[in-house]
C-alpha cells in the first residue's frame, strides 16, 4: 500500500466523527422551511363551509390588505387548543379567513358555536385540494398572505401562546 | 434478587475484562507465558456475561414489572415468545446481547484457537478485552438494563406491535451475532499488527470467524428484508433506509474480507489490504450500531434516542477504530509483501472483487451519511433515496456479478490459458437471455434486463469450478463457494424479475367487485372484524383466481390497544412463479375500501438466493472447522 495512503482511513474516520459530533452537539432543528413563502397564492374558489357565511376564494385575498388564513377542521383536536388564540389575534385587529378541511357543515357550525368564530369567511375543502395547493400537510396551519396575494408566512401545527408575537410581527411586516 | 444478581454479574464481567487486558499487556508475567491465565480469564468473563444476560431473559419471562426495562417494554399479557424476544427488543437489552456475544466470542477464541503463536493470541485477546470493557462501561454507566422501578406498576407498557412478529425473535440476534463475530477478525488483526505477525497463520485463524459472521449477517439481512416486505405492507424488499444500510455495510466489508483472506491464507498475498478490511468490517459494525442506537439519522426504524448514549458510543468507536487505524498506519510499513501475481489470475480476480465491493461500500457509506454532512456544511435538509443507490450501486453490483463468470475458474498466481472458452457457456446464456428479453419484454429497464441476463448466465457459470474435479474429493469449501455463487445468481434473477415484471393496482373497491392484476382476478368479498390475543382487526376476504386455481387472501388492518397503534398485515399468496401481495387500506366515503394489490413474479428468488448464499458460507465453514487436523492436534487440551 502506498505510504501516503496509510493514514487515509484514519482521516475518513476523523471526518465521520467530526460530522457526527457536530450533529450530536447541535440539537436537531425540527423546523421545516416552507417552500411556498414568496409565492402568489394558488387559485381556488371554495364554497361556504357553513350556511350564512361566505366561502373563500383566492380572489378574496390580495385585495390590498394582508390577511390570515387558518386551515382547520372540526375533527382536529389541536384546532380546539388554538381557537382562543385565534380569537386573541382577531381582537388585535387581524382579519382571519379559514379553510375547513374534509368537514361537514353541521360539524363546522357546532365547532364554531362551541369554540368561538373569529373567521370572516370559511371555505369548505372537502377533498383537501386547496389545502394541498397551499402546501399545507396537516391541520391546523396558519398562513399570512399580503396585500398583493403573496404568501408571506406559514405556521405549521397549532398556534401556541409563544407564537402570538411572531404572528403579529409577520402580519405587521406583510402590510 | 435476579436483577441485582444480573447487575453484579455485569460488574464482575467488566472487572474480568480489565484483568484480561492487564494480563495481556504484560502485567503479572512475561507476555506469551501468561497465555494460560489470559485464556482462563477470557472464558470466565464470557460465562459471567452469559449469566447476566440469562438474568435479564428470566426477568422478562417472569414479567417482573419492578424492573424499569421490563415495565417499559413488556406486558404480562404478551405471548411467551414475545416476552422472550422482548429481552433484546429495546436499547439496553440489545446492548447487553451485543456485549454477551462479544465476551462469548472472546471465550471461544481463548478455548479453541491453537494454531496461532501465543504472543499474537495474547495481544488479540487483550484487544478483545478492551473492546468488551468499553461496552461494559457503556452498559453500567449509561444503559443499565437492571434498573429498578419503585413503586412497581401493575403492568408493563407493551411492545411496538410491528415487532410482535416471529421474525423479531431471531432477526436482531442473528445480525448481532454477525456484527460481533467480526470483532474477532478485528482483534486478530490488531494482535497481528502489534506483534508484526501478519501472514497466513493469522488469516487461517480469522477465516472461520469471518465465515460464521458473514453467514449470520447474510441470514440476518435476508430475513430482515423479508420481514420488512411482509410486515410493513409497502411491497418493497429493500428501502435503502439508514438502518438497512447499517447492516449492509458490514456485510459488504465482510464479503470483501472473506475473499481477500483466502489470498492471504493460501498465497500469503494482500497482507495490508486484508488487515485493513478486517479493521473496516468490525468498524462498520460499530458504526452501524451507533447509527441505529443514536437515532442520528432519520429512519423508519424507531429506536430510543438519547444524546448521552450517542456520545458514549461515538467516543468508544472513535477511540477503538481510531487506535486501530493509527496502529495500521504506523505498523503496516513493516509488513512484508506477499507473493507476486499477474493480473489474470485468481488473485487478480479477487482483487477486482475487493475493489468493486469496496467501491459499493463507499457508495453506501457516502449515501447514508451525506444528509448529515450536507446539513453540517450548508444547512440544507435532504435525504438520499433509492434513485441514488439504485443507479450508482446496482450497475457496479452487476459488473461484479459479471466478473463472477470468470473469477472462480482462474488459477492462482498466473493463468496463461485462454479465458474465453471457460466463459463461453455463461456468455452464450447471457446473450440468449438478452435477445429473449428484448423480443418478449421490450419495455423493461436496462438494469433489470442486464440483471436477468447476468443472473441467468451465472447459474451455469457458478457450477464450472466443479468441472475436472473428482466430486467426492472436492473440498467442502469449494462446494460452499459454488453454492454461494449460485445463490447470488438466484437472488439477482429475483431482484431483476421483481423490478422488471411487477404489476401494481391501487383501487377503491366495494364488496362483490373484481380487480385484475397480472394473471390474477381478485374478488373483494367482504370486510369483517376479528380479534386476536392483544389486538382487534378488520379483515378483508379476497378470492383470487387464475386459471383453475382459487385462493383466499385475508389482509388485515390491525389495531393494538397497548400502545395504541394500527398496523397493516399484508396477505401474501406464494406460488412457484411469484407472489400475489394484498394490503387493505382505509374505508372510502362511498362504502368501499382502498385495496392495494401487487403481482410479483419470482420475487421469492431474492430470499431463496440469500438463503443459498448463507448455506454456501455454512458449508465452507464446516469444511474449514471439521477438516482433518494434523496428527497430535488434540494432545493439548484447553488452557494449555
Amino acid at each position: 500500500m502506498n505510504r501516503s495512503l496509510r493514514f487515509l482511513p484514519l482521516l475518513v474516520l476523523l471526518a465521520f466523527v467530526g460530522a457526527v459530533a457536530w450533529r450530536l452537539s447541535s440539537p436537531a432543528d425540527e423546523k421545516i422551511e416552507s417552500k411556498m413563502i414568496g409565492r402568489t397564492i394558488p387559485a381556488f374558489a371554495l364554497a361556504p363551509a357553513v350556511p350564512g357565511k361566505a366561502g373563500l376564494s383566492s380572489k378574496d385575498l390580495g385585495s390590498g390588505k394582508p390577511r390570515m388564513i387558518n386551515v382547520f377542521a372540526s375533527w382536529c383536536v389541536p384546532c380546539i387548543a388554538e381557537a382562543p388564540l385565534l380569537a386573541e389575534l382577531k381582537a388585535k385587529g387581524i382579519p382571519i379567513d379559514a379553510i375547513a378541511v374534509r368537514d361537514r357543515p353541521a360539524d363546522v357550525a357546532e365547532f364554531l358555536a362551541q369554540r368561538g368564530d373569529p373567521f370572516e369567511r370559511i371555505g369548505a375543502d372537502p377533498e383537501s385540494r386547496a389545502q394541498l395547493a397551499l402546501g399545507s400537510s396537516g391541520v391546523p396551519e396558519t398562513f399570512i398572505v399580503d396585500g398583493a396575494g403573496i404568501i408571506r408566512y406559514q405556521h405549521m401545527g397549532p398556534i401556541e401562546p409563544d407564537d402570538l408575537p411572531v404572528l403579529v410581527a409577520q402580519w405587521e411586516a406583510a402590510k | 434478587m435476579i436483577a441485582e444478581a444480573g447487575l453484579a454479574a455485569l460488574w464482575l464481567a467488566a472487572a474480568l475484562a480489565a484483568l484480561q487486558l492487564a494480563l495481556a499487556c504484560g502485567l503479572g508475567g512475561e507476555q506469551g507465558k501468561s497465555i494460560r491465565a489470559v485464556r482462563a480469564v477470557a472464558v470466565t468473563q464470557g460465562l459471567v456475561t452469559l449469566i447476566a444476560f440469562a438474568a435479564l431473559v428470566e426477568l422478562f419471562l417472569r414479567s417482573d414489572m419492578s424492573v424499569l426495562l421490563v415495565a417499559e417494554n413488556s406486558h404480562s399479557q404478551k405471548p411467551w415468545l414475545y416476552k422472550f424476544a422482548g429481552t433484546w427488543g429495546n436499547h439496553e437489552g440489545s446492548m447487553l446481547l451485543w456485549v454477551t456475544v462479544l465476551a462469548l466470542a472472546g471465550a471461544i477464541v481463548a478455548l479453541f484457537e491453537r494454531r496461532l503463536d501465543h504472543k499474537t493470541l495474547g495481544a488479540s485477546l487483550g484487544a478483545q478485552a478492551l473492546l468488551a470493557l468499553g461496552f461494559f462501561a457503556f452498559l453500567l454507566i449509561a444503559s443499565n438494563p437492571f434498573e429498578r422501578l419503585d413503586p412497581a406498576p401493575l403492568d408493563g407498557r407493551g411492545l411496538n406491535p410491528l415487532l410482535q412478529d416471529p421474525g423479531l425473535a431471531f432477526h436482531p440476534p442473528t445480525l448481532y451475532l454477525g456484527y460481533v463475530g467480526l470483532s474477532v477478525a478485528f482483534s486478530l488483526a490488531v494482535g497481528g499488527l502489534i506483534r508484526g505477525n501478519v501472514g497466513p497463520a493469522i488469516a487461517r485463524a480469522m477465516r472461520p470467524w469471518i465465515l460464521a459472521a458473514w453467514v449470520l449477517l447474510t441470514l440476518g439481512i435476508t430475513a430482515g428484508s423479508y420481514w420488512a416486505y411482509y410486515e410493513l405492507g409497502w411491497g418493497g424488499w429493500w428501502f435503502w433506509d439508514p438502518v438497512e444500510n447499517a447492516s449492509l455495510m458490514p456485510w459488504l466489508a465482510a464479503t470483501a474480507l472473506l475473499h481477500s483472506v483466502n489470498v492471504l491464507a493460501a498465497r500469503g498475498g494482500l497482507r495490508a489490504w486484508t488487515m485493513m478490511l478486517a479493521l473496516v468490517a468490525f468498524s462498520m459494525s460499530m458504526i452501524g450500531t451507533f447509527l441505529v442506537r443514536s437515532g442520528i439519522l432519520t429512519s423508519v426504524h424507531s429506536f430510543a434516542v438519547d444524546p448521552l448514549r450517542g456520545t458514549f458510543i461515538l467516543a468508544l468507536l472513535a477511540l477503538y477504530i481510531g487506535a486501530a487505524l493509527a496502529l495500521f498506519g504506523l505498523r503496516i510499513a513493516h509488513v512484508k509483501e506477499g507473493a507476486p501475481f499477474e493480473i489474470v489470475s485468481r488473485e487478480g480476480g479477487l482483487v477486482a472483487n475487493n475493489l468493486l465491493l469496496s467501491v459499493i461500500l463507499g457508495i453506501v457509506f457516502v449515501g447514508t451519511l451525506y444528509p448529515l454532512v450536507a446539513e453540517a456544511l450548508s444547512g440544507d435538509k435532504l435525504s438520499v433515496g433509492p434513485p441514488y443507490f439504485n443507479s450508482v450501486a446496482s450497475p457496479l453490483a452487476l459488473v461484479l456479478a459479471a466478473l463472477m463468470l470468470v473469477g472462480p475458474q482462474l488459477k492462482w498466481r498466473r493463468d496463461a490459458k485462454p479465458v474465453l472458452p471457460r466463459v463461453a457457456p455463461g456468455l452464450l446464456v447471457a446473450a440468449a437471455v438478452l435477445i429473449a428479453t428484448v423480443l418478449l419484454a421490450p419495455n423493461i429497464g436496462l438494469l433489470p434486463r442486464f440483471g436477468l441476463a447476468i443472473g441467468a448466465a451465472l447459474l451455469p457459470a457458478s457450477l464450472l469450478p466443479l468441472i475436472g474435479r473428482s466430486l467426492r474429493r472436492t473440498p467442502l469449501a469449494i462446494w460452499g463457494m459454488v453454492l454461494a455463487h449460485t445463490g447470488v445468481a438466484v437472488a439477482i434473477l429475483g431482484m431483476a424479475s421483481d423490478s422488471a415484471f411487477t404489476q401494481e393496482k391501487l383501487t377503491a373497491v366495494r364488496p362483490g367487485e373484481r380487480v385484475a392484476v397480472g394473471p390474477w382476478l381478485v374478488e373483494f368479498r367482504d370486510v369483517l372484524p376479528i380479534a386476536g390475543p392483544n389486538w382487534t382487526a378488520l379483515e378483508a376476504e379476497l378470492r383470487a383466481s387464475r386459471g383453475s386455481g382459487v385462493t383466499v387472501l385475508n389482509p388485515q388492518s390491525r389495531y393494538f390497544a397497548e400502545p395504541p397503534t394500527t398496523t397493516n398485515e399484508a396477505a401474501i399468496d406464494t406460488s412457484w412463479n411469484g407472489q400475489l401481495y394484498a394490503v387493505l387500506g382505509e374505508p372510502t366515503d362511498q362504502g368501499g375500501w382502498q385495496l392495494r394489490l401487487w403481482w410479483k413474479p419470482f420475487v421469492t428468488l431474492i430470499w431463496l438466493g440469500g438463503f443459498l448464499i448463507a448455506c454456501g458460507g455454512a458449508l465452507a465453514l464446516a469444511g474449514r472447522v471439521f477438516r482433518r487436523r494434523p496428527q497430535g492436534f488434540y494432545r493439548t487440551g484447553p488452557f494449555v
